[in-house]
């Protein structure tokens, strides 16, 4: 069960202020404000908005830490704070701490800490090198700060599977959960790679849109003119919890997480096996450990990088997995709106999903102008849409052809 | 720099790196604990220093400064 979110994008810091802009079809993308690097062609992306990281970590604290750690713990206490867990026996309905854990990973992990580290050391000598430097960079340091933070004293760990990480993290939690580990989790991911090195590094793959004279346009998911992804940044974080725990204390269950699967397409570093295989079976097999058919499902939001590749091959493996049904299903794509959150992408999704569920709406893929005629699905195109379902899958595929699906459904006591 | 100089300067690394306002910072204050210091925050207040006044703190003496005012004595005898 999904009884707390924390969402940090480009849209704004909050799970409400984010799914506002979601529905009126908000870009999040613009220039990039921190930095600027002549030599890069790439200078937007979607920075994360009104965020100030000592609004939930002291100032000391937040010294020892990389932003993807900042974002990690602001998403975590946000999702705390909503489910209201009362980790701690002392507590009324209070959880062992020992049955909570927190499993939140990072795409890339301290990358700013590393360049600034770097850049210091190649000036003064690597015996300059901060005592806080490891602290900073090392991807795991976000969970196990989440977990400090929070006394959970369960498994500690974060997945580092590129853009399949946080989706990864909720679906282990899930297993955690389903195998009597745990009772419940903090899990998801967070990612603040919009440096100079992950600029220029996904610019050098030519995997990112150059649509510098336009940047709100830029993330165009299955749109015929669609040219790359645009990074994006920020945290989802949930808390997953036990069905009977989150009913024996009156949690608000948003909704329930009921299938996960991994794999993998064995294939090529970035580019998916053609008709994404891997996508195909991981897909299918997310469903099989639900218990549902591919004619349940009535929503999918679509891993839909806005890269040419990635969305035409999605389409594809759509169309093979769901055959006739994929003609009714609605797919978006929310990294329209937020950009490729990299790490941060499942988690960020997986709360978009269980918001689509609980509320009713279904977020629009925007930029959505003319079809490609390989990208022929309802790809709910521009407008958020009013649409009861009780069935929906996030998609997350990631570089090294790594694969993540979790399927989500609707409560009903 | 003066001594009242280098102890105002001393208090303000400190301030920084250890979030603690100046005016909680006495000479005698232990960074550990008065100022919740760890011994990472000493390696990086350690570090901070030996670039500020621009002298070497070797490991064996930095063991021993413990307290403000060790920051300041060190720092006052060896500044050249």
């Amino acid at each position: 069960m999904i009884t707390g979110t924390g969402l940090l994008t480009a849209l704004g810091s909050g799970t409400e202020k984010n799914w506002k802009a979601l529905l009126a079809g908000q870009s999040g993308i613009a220039p990039i404000t921190r930095w600027t690097d002549p030599k890069l062609q790439v200078n937007f992306a979607g920075e994360l908005k009104d965020f100030n990281a000592e609004d939930y970590i002291d100032r000391r604290e937040a010294r020892r830490m990389d932003p993807f750690c900042h974002y990690a713990i602001a998403g975590a206490e946000m999702a705390m704070k909503e489910s209201g867990l009362p980790v701690g026996l002392e507590k009324p309905n209070g959880y062992d701490p020992e049955r909570v854990g927190c499993i939140v990973g990072s795409g890339i992990g301290g990358i700013t800490s590393f360049e600034d580290s770097l850049k210091n050391s190649l000036e003064k000598g690597f015996d300059r090198i901060s005592p806080f430097f490891i602290i900073r960079m090392i991807s795991n340091m976000a969970p196990g700060r989440i977990s400090m933070r929070f006394n959970l004293k369960g498994s500690n760990w974060g997945p580092v599977s590129a853009c399949s990480t946080s989706a990864h993290a909720i679906g282990e939690a899930w297993r955690q959960i389903r195998y009597g580990d745990l009772d419940a989790a903090v899990a998801g991911g967070s990612e603040a790679s919009i440096t100079p090195m992950g600029i220029g590094g996904f610019e050098a793959m030519k995997a990112l849109s150059t649509r510098t004279d336009d940047p709100t346009r830029a993330s165009r998911p299955f749109d015929k003119d669609r040219d790359g992804f645009v990074m994006g940044e920020g945290a989802g974080i949930v808390v997953i919890e036990e069905l009977e725990h989150a009913v024996r204390r009156g949690a608000t269950i948003i909704a329930e997480l009921v299938g996960y699967a991994a794999n993998s397409d064995a294939y090529h570093e970035t580019a998916p096996a053609p008709e994404h295989e891997g996508a195909q079976r991981c897909i299918r097999l997310a469903l099989k450990t639900a218990g549902l058919q591919p004619s349940d499902v009535q929503y999918v939001n679509a891993h839909g990088t806005s890269t040419p590749f990635n969305d035409l091959h999605e389409t594809k493996a759509i169309k093979r997995v769901f055959g006739d049904h994929a003609a009714k299903l609605m797919v978006s794509s929310t990294k329209s709106m937020t950009g490729h959150m990299l790490g941060a992408a499942g988690g960020a999704e997986a709360i978009i999903t269980s918001l689509a569920i609980s509320r009713g709406v279904i977020p629009p893929t925007i930029n959505f102008g003319a079809a490609d005629p390989d990208c022929d699905l309802d790809y709910v195109p521009n407008q958020a849409r009013e649409k009861w379902v009780d069935v929906a899958i996030s998609n997350s595929f990631g570089f090294g052809g790594t694969n993540a699906v979790l399927v989500l459904k609707r409560y009903k006591a | 720099m003066t001594a009242t100089n280098i102890e105002a300067k001393v208090k303000s690394i400190i301030a920084d790196q250890l979030g603690v306002s100046e005016d909680e910072i006495k000479e005698g204050s232990s960074f550990i604990e008065d100022l919740g210091a760890d011994s990472l925050d000493i390696v990086e207040l350690v570090m901070a220093m030996e670039e500020e006044f621009e002298i070497e703190i070797p490991d064996e003496e930095a063991e021993n400064i413990k307290s403000v005012g060790d920051a300041v004595n060190y720092i006052n005898t060896h500044k050249k």
